[in-house]
């Protein structure tokens, strides 16, 4: 790791779709290590955050520091090569590969095979031991040879966090990872994503405030495309600044 | 199924590889006459290109329409190689000129590629269909390359001749077409197993999740794109051999649908199912036009029943079909499929003795009314014929609809039944 003092920084970062502006101007410093949960109202803007952060969308102007180098405008393979990883809102997984391949090709680059078609993959012993090792992980070692398109809503979630995490990457950037599930699936979920996270630096979109409070160290609050919060679950919670404006929101999608 | 095995020898598979060499080699002692002869050579050589066709379209999703580019090139400047053979200029065996195809093949899909693979999905298909012709255009406009209307001719004996093989007689010929044929086939099986044969399917599946793995998705497309067509070039190298000529047809877009068209038959989404397409297709182009003038209607009605009820193509009815006979239930199947196949031919004879008949009234009126016909008189101008013809035809399709719906229910008790099994095997 670098000695930079950020994990992951956004420095005034803006994203304009046409004339609408979506982000105005989000900055936000995380520190190597920090679980942050980012919330917001409905079209904050939060998934477009992590879009730009993991380079799906490049930025309209701004900047994205992982580990003090920037990778604003960088493509998504140049980014996660270099240590930052992201699941999605909605599953997104190779659907006809079976559950252990899924995890192995989240495995590959990380482990130095890049595009090679003179090895084969039975041969490749560290790549096949860290999936399966994944596949404990996220227990689902009983469906290894299970298509992904054939898994339950919950086990995909899983499959998709655990090709997240497959490639070691130390900065993870989970897109409401609990989406749709129960609240009892999700709460044995909350607890296999911080099993999985350790020593990662985490950055969650979530709703659900239980979810919120029970993995997060620290709160970052998007309204309108801006960072107006960021700080312990109990400060966040007494700001307020962020009564009203989240409130506020919150009673406008209700009216709506 | 798994890909990652602890054991160090799969029985099975030496089996199947083993059994896969035997046929080769036995085909044309079993089959001697030279009409066989020609046919196993060509089928040899359409294995090669529908298994390259399938790296793009199976392995990667990537519906080429511009498949014949690789493989016709590769056949023209294999057989300006083998002409530099014979004026002593290129020194190398005869036997080699298919990999000079193939490297070739590699360039140039290397180039045009480059720019083809820059996309997926439709506009892939779309910039496959402009190069293709491109190509084929240009075939015309350069006849000092491509030989113009004669095409390009030469002649295979030449060269060193080891062991007294000239590659003269076909049957030399079809030996050296067997030999690429079984090592193009495992390379490419090979491949599928490899890191990025496995990276070209997860492309395929989901190309933007593979962005967020850190593979770069083009630069996939592109690496398998250049495989497929050095593959298709090994192919186009062995058709200038075996027929000694190349003309601009190689290139022709009839030529890319043909391969997507069996490729289709056989099968993409198994890895050996474009090796039945490959023999289909020689099969129709051969034998089938031989028997009838309307052969190309009889295959788009193949095909289209092929899309309709088995998208498959003949391996997922092949694998299906085993998967039901590892379950013990193929016996009480039979009946049923003795019953489709019967009523089908049927419905065919009807179908195929209207098809015939209007062919012979626009192509051959000139040769009388009347026309053979499985063993039959039929009279195009008989009202009889015609009633007939369509009495067995109706009869026929209201038989099979009946014995397919059976089938189906059928059918559908004994997947459920496996897979209740299947969750049964899983829990224990």
């Amino acid at each position: 790791m670098t000695s930079a003092p950020y994990a992951l920084e956004l420095k005034d970062l803006r994203k304009s779709f046409g004339k609408t502006e979506i982000i105005r101007g989000a900055s936000l410093a995380v520190r190597a290590g920090e679980r942050i949960a980012v919330i917001g109202p409905n079209g904050a803007g939060k998934s477009t955050l992590f879009n730009l952060i993991s380079g799906r969308f490049a930025p309209t102007s701004g900047e994205v520091l992982l580990h003090g180098q920037r990778i604003d405008g960088m493509k998504p393979f140049e980014i996660n090569r270099l240590g930052l990883s992201r699941s999605f809102q909605v599953t997104n997984i190779f659907p006809k590969l079976s559950v252990f391949e899924n995890l192995r090709c989240g495995v590959l680059w990380s482990l130095g095979y890049k595009y090679t078609f003179l090895k084969f993959l039975a041969d490749l012993h560290d790549a096949n031991d860290r999936a399966d090792e994944l596949l404990r992980l996220i227990k689902l070692d009983r469906k290894r040879d299970v298509l992904a398109t054939n898994l339950t809503y919950a086990e995909q979630r899983a499959l998709e966090v655990g090709i997240t995490i497959a490639g070691g990457a130390n900065v993870v950037l989970l897109d409401e990872p609990t989406a749709g599930m129960s609240k009892s699936e999700t709460r044995r979920f909350i607890e296999l994503i911080k099993e999985v996270t350790v020593g990662k630096t985490l950055l969650t979109v979530e709703h659900d405030m239980g979810v919120v409070f029970g993995l997060a160290e620290k709160i970052a609050v998007v309204v309108y495309g801006e960072v107006i919060a960021f700080d312990r679950p109990e400060a966040v919670r007494a700001d307020r600044r962020v009564q009203e404006a989240y409130l506020g929101a919150q009673s406008e999608t209700h009216a709506a | 199924m798994a890909y990652y095995e602890f054991k160090p020898y799969n029985v099975g598979r030496w089996a199947v590889w083993s059994l896969f060499a035997l046929v080769l080699a036995v085909a044309p002692l079993v089959f001697r006459s030279s009409l066989a002869h020609t046919m196993l050579s060509q089928m040899g050589i359409a294995i090669v290109i529908c298994l390259s066709y399938n790296l793009l379209l199976g392995q990667g999703g990537m519906l080429s329409f511009g498949h014949a580019v690789y493989s016709g090139m590769g056949a023209f400047l294999a057989i300006h190689a083998l002409n530099l053979i014979g004026k002593g200029t290129l020194p190398i065996p005869v036997s080699l000129v298919p990999v000079v195809g193939g490297l070739s093949a590699l360039a140039i899909a290397a180039g045009l590629g480059y720019v083809t693979t820059k996309k997926a999905g439709t506009p892939f298909a779309m910039i496959t269909l402009g190069i293709g012709e491109l190509v084929f255009a240009m075939s015309l406009m350069f006849p000092e390359f491509f030989g113009g209307e004669g095409g390009i001719s030469s002649n295979r004996v030449t060269g060193p001749k080891p062991l007294g093989i000239t590659f003269g007689p076909q049957i030399q010929l079809y030996y050296l077409i067997a030999v690429y044929t079984f090592i193009c086939t495992a390379l490419m099986y090979a491949f599928t197993r490899t890191p990025l044969g496995r990276m070209l399917n997860a492309v395929r599946d989901n190309p933007e999740r593979v962005e967020f793995v850190g593979y770069d998705t083009q630069k996939v497309r592109w690496l398998a794109f250049m495989i497929s067509g050095f593959f298709a070039g090994v192919a186009g190298g062995l058709a200038a051999l075996n027929f000694e000529i190349v003309t601009s047809e190689v290139v022709s877009g009839g030529k890319s649908g043909a391969y997507l068209l069996f490729t289709f038959l056989g099968g993409a989404t198994f890895f050996f199912g474009p090796i039945i397409g490959g023999v289909l297709m020689t099969l129709a182009l051969v034998l089938l036009s031989e028997f009838t003038k309307a052969w190309l209607l009889y295959l788009g009605l193949i095909f289209l029943f092929m899309v309709m009820y088995a998208p498959g193509g003949f391996a997922s009815l092949v694998m299906m079909n085993l998967r039901v006979a590892s379950f013990g239930r193929l016996k009480e199947l039979w009946v049923s499929y003795l019953a489709l196949f019967g009523t089908a031919l049927v419905a065919f004879l009807g179908g195929a003795a209207i098809i015939e008949m209007l062919y012979h009234m626009q192509l051959n009126a000139g040769a009388g009314s009347q026309l053979e016909f499985f063993g039959a008189t039929l009279d195009v101008n008989g009202f009889n014929s015609w009633f007939g013809a369509l009495f067995v035809l109706v009869t026929g399709l209201g038989m099979f609809e009946s014995t397919r719906r059976q089938f189906i229910v059928q059918w559908g008790e004994i997947q459920e039944y496996i897979e209740k099994e299947m969750k049964r095997r899983e829990s224990l």
